[in-house]
Order: structure tokens, then C-alpha cells, then sequence
């Protein structure tokens, strides 16, 4: 058995010695390969006795699983050695800027119109459209604005070319989105909920006014609305959509054709330190123009005004987007100013609900 | 609309204070837009008395005072001549700022001797222009407050102006009896009656008057007037000139005072003739046009047909309800005048006014209605006030036609009114409220007073009480839902398609830009618009005078101006409307974008290239798989001639274009000052049909266990062979068992040639091949791809490359 142990002090020496990979193969074939001495060694195993056979052959195993053992471990090691050898050479300069991806962004004006629809969708308003080019009927005299009113008269509405050979009036381009009143009455008949948010246009262009801008209208019919609750609608939508605890509106007497009553709201702010808070403070901020629709309105849209009841709204999207993101200038909205777009824009993810809060 | 607080105490007894009118103005929808209260500027000023005065001993021209004031003695130097012991002047001490001079005081030194404060003169004080010596008031004890010893003696000085906004259904409070009506009606003081006037004339009219027929129908119903004999037109009386300045008037006259007065105090505009200069009969006539006119204002006018005018027998002397004739005006030496009031069509008004551009305060009135049942009472009043400043002797009234009759009658219905508005209301409050404002109620039919032309329905008896009973006072109430639990969707199909676009081309990098709908006809003409139809008639600017046919020209104008701005690279997008004609409704929906420049900022990694027609593509791709169009659609050439002709296509379904993508033409791109390269993409998103299935269910996943076997092919064609062309016919070689056909490279150029013969190229594909029942074997494998080797080589009339 004296050559037992020498074999295995002979292999587990060489395998401790082993530098590498190579060899460390180069021990096993010499130890445990088919030509190796320990296989040998087995082989001659078959001339014995049965008795010796067993006993020699039990030791043979055990030198055997012993050197294979120490050839796994040793090369376990050699991997984890030569890992270690190379992660010490791969090293970057992990300071360096990632792959650059863009950026896109939402401009303010879509993601309060999504706001919006958000809010009022909440409250049962589907969302109206109407086209922008609109005839004069639908945008002054189905809105009780007869051809020699003074808000007719303005001149602010911008007109398109007419034919000479075409007799009709020129239409225009819509002065408000209360055109889209009519229409959606028209085809829809009340009751009726619906928000229309969109482009207007007025010949205005100096600080604080753009040629076109954005508005949104309000309008809901039904057997007994009342302007109570035209209040508590722009209550709940102004306390929703400038994401304070509460708001405090105030209703003046006003005068619109197409509404009577008619009431301009203003809603209770402070402007400490420059900065606008809504919901707090001594100040009022005009925000938008309301009052129960008109008969006439009602009429020429052909709803029975003895029938149905109800109110509309409208206010400027552009302007309370200003106020609820501190956007200074109207103006810029309209410039496509990357620097701009890329500071008051939206990620694309930053789709409003109400769950979640609409900014957050 | 301007007046003072004094001028409105003429109609209102009141002892409400003045914020409490203002807010109270405001509320009832006369909007305060200004209050200038003259006694602001004056709080801090006391009375004080020089209880000694001696020559300084360093100026001959100043005085030392010693001056006692609510403080005590103070030593005070003054340069006034009047300064002396035992006048009661007026004191500014240090701290307070003097308007007149525009200083804030502080203790001084003049000329080595210490003043503490001053003594103000009547400039220095804006009372007057004043300035010969400091002010000497003859009454007033030391320490009283100056504003007011003014509000006692002097109280025209302290009076405050208001200014509220006029919504153009309230003619009526265009005077300032309209304003205080509305204030008493609110229970903030009681409506004082207007004293009557009733002149009785000493003799026959010298002047007749004459409507003619057609604008007695229409136009001017009633024209009255009298001759107002031997009169002398001087300066108006201080009281008088204080309140027209006060709102922004200049006195002139008497006469011309007079009718000022009238016109703010009681809304009746009014005209004085000189009596002296008028030859004839005045003749109330429409013009026949081209009759020239010198005007008050200096300047001369030509009329137009059908404008309505007063003229005498040497013609126009005055453009009626608009404004006087220079020739016929009153002046100085004026000693007899025509005094005339008449009611003016206001439709006939505003087109007159607006066509010669004349914004008067008479037009300002007529054209918004003044109170038909108030002619003759206006005129009678007003004779009295001439009569009281400028003495002489009254005519008797001529006239022609007679007061319109605009009686009518709507029914109050409390119950409804209760339902409109949601504030209970008591009917006996409705009515009360209705007749403080002049309305007549007879049963439940209310009767609105003359001087209210915009009360035309039961709606404005709602609104009327409404106003009075304070919206500020509503109370916010729900509103129902529709449905109870949780909301409906509520956007259309296209609302949703046009959001998807919007945040999937956001989520690719692009920002978000709203350009204006209207460009210039240039730009509008690169892009297939400008025409007759789409042109703006009144532009605001050249920048702005057609509506767009296409996103692309404002998008590039945008890239223009960011250009400029020193950023070269940029992914710009705009989904919103273009015009495709002048009729309400030709409109469609666009969500284009735009890339310029590079990819990628310059980087370690060598991202940056320039951006292709393929990024233009890819994006184009994900926005119509964003939104659910279909996979397999076809790609074509055909594009409008603003795209490269050889770098753009359009993807469509059938005849069906739903977008088109390419490099922007290099000429449309130097018309318009873009520096390339630049390649964009249009999706109609409307044009994108919905998607079949309709409800959310997805079609079962079917895998199948058995390996694809993958093959690659490179086919060597004619340079102007389209890939797609190949994978088409590779796809058809067998739809059961091709998966899909991939291109993974092309071979192009002159390498390329030089390999595989002029005008050759060679494009790469791989096949994938997904056995659905058993494993192929490398007989059936051979099989499919000898087939599609065979139908790509027909398609392509290419070869397999060697």
C-alpha cells in the first residue's frame, strides 16, 4: 500500500503545483486518463483474487475520488483566479455621459386639455369639436349676436376671402368655441354634457394677446340646472384642476348674448411675494365668463327652451395654464422656443388622471 | 363710463361709503375698473399757524417760521412772499410726500437754519396751478386734517372719481342716474327725483325742423329742439368744470358743457346750433353721398349714401347723433342757439359711426339706444340749465315725428326664475326689485321702462333680478351625475387616436409645438395651399394669411427660429388641423414631425449621424402601429412634390394614404431657411381605421413546440429593385410555412458594382420557417427555399449572389 500513498503524495503535489488550465489536464490524463497510472493501476485489478481484488480496488476508489476531488477544487480555483485577473483589467471610466436618448415633451397647452377632459369626464361632459373656419351663423347669430351687435362689430373677428360671385356672408374664423354649443345641441339634443376645448382666433397680437389662442366651453342641459350649480361645477373644477384643498369663487353680474343671467367668476387668490396662490388671500382673479344659455340659444339649436335648461362656460386654456404652471407670456406659447417647449413641456408619460393627482 | 361720488349723490341718497358702492357697482355687473380719490394723495396734511416769521439771516428771499402745529412749534423755512405771522396755512411734515413736487420730506437744512417740513401751495398740492405763495386758508383750526377742511369748503377738490365698464347691454347706465338707480334698487339708497323742468316758451321757434319720410320710419323717429335767444356763452361755473375734468373732459363752454353734462348725467346726448350760422330749416335727411362735412373735430368727412345728416339751406351742418359742424358750432360770440334732442336709430348710428371712424360720446350712446320717452323731458331740463348759466329767452319746442313706441310686456315667473338661478328668491322680492328699476308690473306681465332696450324676454327679468339680489351670494350647489358609480368613457375614437399620437411621438423624442393655423401665402404655396379659398380677408400680418394646407411649414418655421437660436439638432412635432378648403368643416387632422439635424449630440460612443429617411419611417410606424393599423400595408412613391422625390413614400392601405414619410425637398427646405438635412413624417390619423376586433378579448396565443429553422438569402438585382419587392415574393412562396422575411443588408454603391456589375446591387434577407405539425426534414427545408429563390429571381429579375 507504501505505493498507494506515494501515488497520491506524487498527484496531489502536482496538482497543488499546476499553474494553469493546461496543466492542471495535463495531471488528470497523467493520473486519471484512459492511458493514466491510476487507471492502469484499476485495470490490472482484474488479475487478482476475488479477496485481494475487493480490497485493492476499494483503496484504488478511494485514491482515485481523492485526486479527483483535488483537480476540481484546484481548478475551481484557477477560474475564480484567472476571473479575478481579468476583472482586474476591465476597468471604465464609469463618469462617462450613457447613451444619449431623447427627450420628447407635451406641450402645456394638450396636457390641460387633457386635464380638462379628465375632470369634466369624471363629471359625465363628453368632448364636443367643431370646425374652426366657421359660418357667421353658427359663430354670432345662433349665439343670439344679431349683425349689428357691438361684439359683432369688433373688430376682432378675422373673416375669410369670399368669392365675388358668392353672395354669402364671409365666414369666419370662430371667435370662441360657443359655435360648438350649437353644433353638439344640433345633433345631439339635450340632455346634453359636453366640454369643447379648442383653437380660437381674434385680430389681437400685442403683450398679452396672441391672433389665435385656445378656449374651453362648457355646456349642460337639462330638465332643472340651475346657476347653483354652474357654481358648484366650476368650484369642483377649479379646486380639482389647480389641486388645492379648496376654492372660493365669486359670481358678478355680467352680460353675455348668449347667456342670462351672466356672471363672470372670479376666484380667491393671493399674489404674495409675486407668486400666485389660488385658494388663499385679500385678491380676486378674473378666470372665466358663465351664465344660464339663452332661450334664443336653445331655440336655434332646436331645443325647446321650456322644456330644457342649463349652462355654459368658457374660459381660456392658455390663461390657466399660465396661472396653474407660472407661465409668464402668452405669446410664447404659440413660438416653438425648444428652450421653452423643453422647460414647460410634459414627459410623455405624464398622462393626467385623477387617481393620481393631475401633475403628480 | 366715468363719474364722480358728488355727481352720483345728485340722484342717490346714500350714506353708504364709497367701498361699499364700488363693491356693490362690481357686483351688480357695473365693474369698477378705477377709483382715483383725490383725497388719497392729501391724507396727511394738517392745518398749522405761523406764529412767527423773520427774514433769514442768510437769504433775503426766505423767511424762519416758527409754525404751530397738532405737534407743537416747529421751526420751518419758507420762500413763499406771503409767509407772515398769523396766517393758517397748510403743513407737510417730514415723511410725507408732496405730489406737486414729486419729494418725500425730510428734516432740512437751508442755508445752515433747520426746516421741519413745509408749507405747501396749491400746485404743490395739485389743487390748481397756483404757485405764488403758499396757501392761506381763511377758516380751520390747527391740527385739523386739510382733506377735510377741502370736503367742507372746497368739495369738488376731494371728490372721487369711478370709473366702471359698461357691458354694452346697459345703455341706461351710461348716466349717472342709470348707476344710482341700480345702487338704490340693491337698498344702498334711495333714488332722488329729477326735478322737473317745464319751460314755457316766450315765442315761435325761428328754426323749423323736417324729418324726412323714409328716416321717419327708420332712423330718426322724433327730432326736437328750440331757439334759445340772446344767451352768453362764457366759461362754465367751477362746480361744473370740476366734474367734467374729473372724468377726463375738457370744459369749453357753457353751452358745450351743458350738453356734456346731460350726456353723462342722463344719458341724452345733446347738440347746440349757433342759431346764427344756421340758414333755413334744419332738414333731417339720408345723404346722397359725396357731401363733405367739416366737423367739430376739425376734420372733414365725405358722406356716403344713406348716412343720416342735419342740414340747413347751405347744407350739411352736422352729422346727426355723431357729432356737430365746425361751420354751425357755437362760440364766444355765439348769442343765439338751436338746441336739439332726437332719437337716432342706433343700427344706423353704429354703421355711420364705424364707416367714418368717429367714436364720439353721442355715437357711444345712440348706438347702444338712449331712452326714446326722454327727448322733450332732456330737452327741457337742459334749456333750464342754459337758461340758468347763460340767461336768455326760450322758443317754443318744433319737432318732427314722435317718441318711439317701445312698449312691451314679458311674463315674470317666479317659479321658473327660483329654478334658473337656484337662490330662493320671494316672489314679492322679485317684483319689488323689478319696480325699483322702473319696471311696470301689471299681474304677472312686466312692462320694462323705456331707458332699457336690452330687456327683450322673460330671460332679462331673470337676469335683472338676479343682478339685484347679488350672484356674489350664490350658493354652489351639485350637480347630479347621469350615471351613478363609476364614469363612462367619454372621448371618441378619433379623440383617443389623436392623444395615442400625440404621446407616442412625444415618447419618441420629439417636442410638442402649437404653431399658428394661419401662415404665409409663400409658405402655404410649398405645400400645396394658398388659395383663394383658404385667404384670410383682414390678416393681422403677411406672416398670416392663409390658412395652413399642412404642419410641415410651421414646424419648419419653428426649426427656422431654433436655428437661429444656435440649435442645429431638433425633433419637432404638431398634432392639430390643417384647411384643405373655405367651408366650415374642411378641415383634417395631421400629427406630423420633424427631424433635423443629428440623431445624437456628439458622444464617446460615435451616436451622432445625421438623421435619415429611415428614422422618419421608424417613427412614422410607430405612431400608426400605436395607433392599431394594420401590419402589412403598402409603400409608394407617390408624394406630394414638397419630398424628395427619390427619398420619400407614402404608407397607405389601398387607394387609403395614412402617412407619408422622407426627406424634406432641398428647395422647399432654402425657401424656407432650414438648414438640412431634413426628414419628417405625416399621419393622417384619421385615416387609420379601427381596429376590428371590438372587444378587448385577444385571440388565443397558439406556439408551436417545434425549432424555427432560419435561412439567409442574398440576391444580387438591378440597382432600383425594391426590397420590399423581394420579401414579398419570399412571403408568397409558402404562407403556411414562412414566418417572416426580414432584410438585413444591402450592398450598394461602387464597390458593390465593382463585385457585381454596373448598375447592380445586392440585398440580404432572412427567412424564418415555422413548422406547425412535425419537424422539418432537410429535404422539405431544401424545398421551400429552391421555391423561394425561384419566385424572388421572377419578381426581382435578380439572381442569387455567388
Amino acid at each position: 500500500m507504501d505505493g498507494l500513498d506515494t501515488l497520491k503524495a506524487k498527484y496531489l503535489t502536482a496538482v497543488a503545483g499546476a499553474s494553469d488550465e493546461s496543466a492542471l489536464e495535463d495531471v488528470r490524463l497523467q493520473a486519471l486518463g484512459k492511458k493514466g497510472e491510476i487507471s492502469a493501476l484499476m485495470a490490472s485489478l482484474g488479475k487478482m483474487d476475488p479477496d485481494a481484488r475487493k480490497a485493492a480496488g476499494a483503496n484504488l476508489n478511494l485514491l482515485k475520488d481523492e485526486i479527483d476531488a483535488a483537480l476540481r477544487a484546484k481548478k475551481a480555483g484557477l477560474a475564480d483566479a484567472a476571473l479575478d485577473e481579468r476583472l482586474r483589467s476591465e476597468w471604465l471610466d464609469v463618469t462617462l455621459p450613457g447613451r444619449p436618448r431623447p427627450h420628447g415633451s407635451i406641450h402645456p397647452v394638450s396636457q390641460v386639455m387633457e386635464e380638462l377632459t379628465a375632470i369634466f369626464g369624471d363629471m359625465g361632459f363628453a368632448v364636443a369639436e367643431g370646425p374652426q373656419i366657421e359660418s357667421d351663423w353658427y359663430n354670432f347669430d345662433a349665439l343670439n349676436i344679431p349683425p349689428e351687435h357691438p361684439a359683432r362689430q369688433e373688430h376682432d373677428t378675422f373673416f375669410m376671402a369670399r368669392a365675388a360671385d358668392d353672395a354669402r356672408p364671409p365666414h369666419v374664423l370662430r371667435t370662441h368655441t360657443s359655435p360648438v354649443q350649437i353644433r353638439a345641441m344640433t345633433a345631439q339634443g339635450a340632455p346634453i354634457r359636453v366640454i369643447a376645448p379648442g383653437r380660437v382666433y381674434r385680430m389681437d397680437m400685442d403683450q398679452t394677446h396672441a391672433p389665435m389662442f385656445h378656449q374651453v366651453e362648457g355646456l349642460a342641459i337639462d330638465r332643472n340646472i340651475s346657476m347653483a350649480n354652474l357654481k358648484w361645477t366650476l368650484e369642483e373644477f377649479c379646486r380639482a384642476f389647480f389641486e388645492v384643498p379648496s376654492v372660493e369663487l365669486r359670481f358678478r353680474a355680467s352680460h353675455f348674448p348668449f347667456t342670462e343671467p351672466s356672471a363672470e367668476v372670479d376666484i380667491r387668490c393671493s399674489w404674495e411675494g409675486g407668486q400666485l396662490k389660488i385658494g388663499q388671500g385679500d385678491s380676486w382673479l378674473e378666470i372665466l365668463g358663465s351664465g344660464m344659455v339663452h332661450p334664443k340659444v336653445l331655440a336655434a339649436a332646436g331645443v325647446d327652451p321650456t322644456q330644457w335648461q342649463g349652462f355654459a362656460f368658457g374660459m381660456g386654456i392658455d390663461r390657466i395654464a399660465m396661472l396653474k404652471y407660472g407661465i409668464p407670456d402668452l405669446r410664447a406659447f404659440f413660438e416653438s422656443d425648444l428652450r421653452w417647449l423643453r422647460h414647460y413641456g410634459f414627459a410623455a408619460l405624464d398622462m393626467p388622471d385623477l387617481p393620481g393627482g393631475l401633475s403628480s | 363710463m366715468k363719474f364722480t361720488l358728488s355727481w352720483l349723490k345728485d340722484h342717490l341718497d346714500t350714506s353708504a361709503p364709497l367701498d361699499v358702492l364700488t363693491e356693490a357697482l362690481t357686483d351688480l355687473g357695473l365693474e369698477v375698473e378705477e377709483v382715483v380719490n383725490p383725497a388719497a394723495k392729501l391724507a396727511t396734511f394738517t392745518l398749522a399757524k405761523i406764529v412767527h416769521a423773520e427774514k433769514h439771516p442768510d437769504a433775503d428771499k426766505l423767511r424762519v417760521c416758527r409754525v404751530l402745529t397738532d405737534e407743537g412749534e416747529k421751526q420751518i423755512v419758507c420762500g413763499a412772499p406771503n409767509a407772515r405771522e398769523g396766517i393758517t396755512v397748510v403743513l407737510c411734515k417730514p415723511g410725507d410726500y408732496v405730489p406737486g413736487i414729486d419729494v418725500t420730506l425730510g428734516v432740512g437744512k437751508i442755508r445752515g437754519v433747520e426746516s421741519h417740513g413745509m408749507m405747501a401751495s396749491e400746485r404743490e398740492l395739485e389743487l390748481s396751478d397756483e404757485h405764488n405763495g403758499i396757501i392761506e386758508l381763511p377758516s380751520g383750526e390747527v391740527g385739523d386734517r386739510f382733506v377735510d377742511w377741502l370736503a367742507v369748503n372746497r368739495p369738488a377738490t376731494v371728490d372721487p372719481m369711478i370709473h366702471i365698464k359698461i357691458t354694452p347691454n346697459r345703455p341706461d347706465a351710461l348716466a349717472v342716474r342709470g348707476v344710482a338707480r341700480d345702487l338704490a334698487a340693491r337698498g344702498l339708497g334711495v333714488l332722488k327725483p329729477l326735478a322737473a323742468a317745464v319751460i314755457k316758451g316766450g315765442f315761435p321757434s325761428p328754426i323749423a325742423v323736417a324729418i324726412d319720410a323714409d328716416l321717419k320710419a327708420k332712423g330718426c323717429p322724433h327730432f326736437a329742439g328750440r331757439t334759445i335767444t340772446g344767451v352768453k356763452n362764457s366759461p362754465s361755473p367751477d362746480w361744473l368744470q370740476q366734474r367734467l375734468k374729473a372724468i377726463g373732459l375738457r370744459p369749453i363752454s357753457a353751452l358745450v358743457d351743458v350738453t356734456n353734462y346731460f350726456t353723462f348725467g342722463l344719458n341724452r346726448p345733446l347738440h347746440v346750433f349757433d342759431a346764427g350760422k344756421v340758414k333755413g330749416t334744419l332738414r333731417i335727411h339720408a345723404a346722397a353721398g359725396g357731401e363733405e362735412f367739416l366737423a367739430l373735430d376739425g376734420k372733414t368727412y365725405t358722406l356716403r349714401p344713406g348716412m343720416m345728416a342735419i342740414s340747413d339751406d347751405a347744407g350739411v351742418e352736422s352729422l346727426a347723433g355723431i357729432m356737430g359742424g365746425e361751420v354751425s358750432g357755437c362760440s364766444d360770440a355765439t348769442t343765439d342757439v338751436f338746441l336739439e334732442s332726437a332719437f337716432w336709430d342706433p343700427i344706423t348710428i353704429a354703421a355711420t359711426g364705424r364707416a367714418l371712424k368717429i367714436n364720439s360720446d353721442a355715437r357711444y350712446r345712440f348706438e347702444r339706444g338712449v331712452d326714446p320717452a326722454f327727448t322733450l323731458t332732456g330737452l327741457d331740463l337742459a334749456t333750464q340749465m342754459i337758461l340758468d348759466l347763460c340767461g336768455g329767452q326760450a322758443s317754443d319746442v318744433v319737432q318732427d315725428g314722435a317718441a318711439l313706441d317701445v312698449s312691451r310686456a314679458y311674463k315674470l315667473d317666479p317659479a321658473r326664475l327660483i329654478s334658473l338661478v337656484g337662490m330662493d328668491i320671494p316672489e314679492a322680492v322679485q317684483r319689488k326689485t323689478l319696480e325699483d328699476l322702473g319696471f311696470t308690473l301689471n299681474g304677472d306681465m312686466a312692462t320694462p321702462p323705456t331707458w332699457r332696450p336690452d330687456v327683450l324676454g322673460e330671460a332679462d327679468l331673470v337676469e335683472e333680478v338676479a343682478r339685484i339680489a347679488s350672484l356674489t351670494k350664490l350658493q354652489g350647489r351639485p350637480l347630479p351625475r347621469v350615471h351613478t358609480g363609476v364614469p363612462r368613457p367619454i372621448l371618441t375614437a378619433l379623440q383617443v387616436k389623436e392623444r395615442t399620437a400625440r404621446r407616442t411621438i412625444a415618447a419618441l423624442g420629439y417636442n410638442e409645438c402649437v404653431t399658428y393655423s394661419f401662415i404665409d401665402a409663400e409658405a402655404a404655396r410649398l405645400f400645396g395651399g394658398g388659395a383663394e379659398a383658404v385667404r384670410i380677408e383682414n390678416p393681422i400680418s403677411s406672416e398670416m394669411t392663409h390658412m395652413r394646407p399642412d404642419l410641415l411649414p410651421g414646424l419648419l418655421r419653428a426649426a427656422a427660429r431654433n436655428q437661429a437660436r444656435g440649435f442645429g439638432d431638433m425633433a419637432l412635432f404638431e398634432v392639430g388641423p390643417t384647411f384643405t378648403g373655405g367651408e366650415p368643416g374642411e378641415q383634417s387632422l395631421l400629427a406630423s414631425g420633424l427631424l433635423i439635424g443629428f440623431v445624437a449630440p456628439r458622444d464617446p460612443f460615435g451616436s451622432r449621424r445625421a438623421v435619415d429617411v429611415f428614422d422618419a419611417k421608424a417613427d412614422a410606424e410607430a405612431v400608426l402601429a400605436a395607433l392599431g393599423a394594420p401590419a402589412r400595408v403598402q409603400i409608394s412613391r407617390k408624394v406630394a412634390d414638397w419630398w424628395h422625390p427619390g427619398r420619400s413614400g407614402a404608407i397607405g392601405l389601398g387607394p387609403n394614404v395614412l402617412a407619408t414619410f422622407g426627406e424634406v425637398h432641398p428647395r422647399v427646405l432654402q425657401a424656407m431657411g432650414v438648414k438640412g438635412p431634413a426628414v419628417a413624417f405625416s399621419v393622417a390619423i384619421a385615416a387609420v381605421p379601427e381596429p376590428k376586433a371590438k372587444t378587448p378579448t385577444r385571440a388565443a396565443l397558439t406556439l408551436s413546440d417545434l425549432q424555427a429553422v432560419d435561412r439567409d438569402f442574398a440576391f444580387v438585382v438591378d440597382a432600383k429593385v425594391e426590397a420590399l419587392t423581394a420579401v414579398n415574393a419570399a412571403l408568397g412562396a409558402d404562407k403556411a410555412l414562412i414566418d417572416s422575411v426580414r432584410v438585413f443588408d444591402q450592398f450598394t454603391g461602387e464597390k458593390a458594382e465593382a463585385q457585381m456589375g454596373p448598375g447592380k446591387k445586392s440585398i440580404a434577407f432572412t427567412v424564418r420557417l415555422q413548422p406547425r405539425e412535425k419537424t422539418l426534414t432537410d429535404a422539405e427545408i431544401e424545398a421551400v427555399c429552391a421555391k423561394i429563390v425561384d419566385k424572388v429571381s421572377k419578381a426581382t429579375g435578380g439572381a442569387l449572389r455567388a
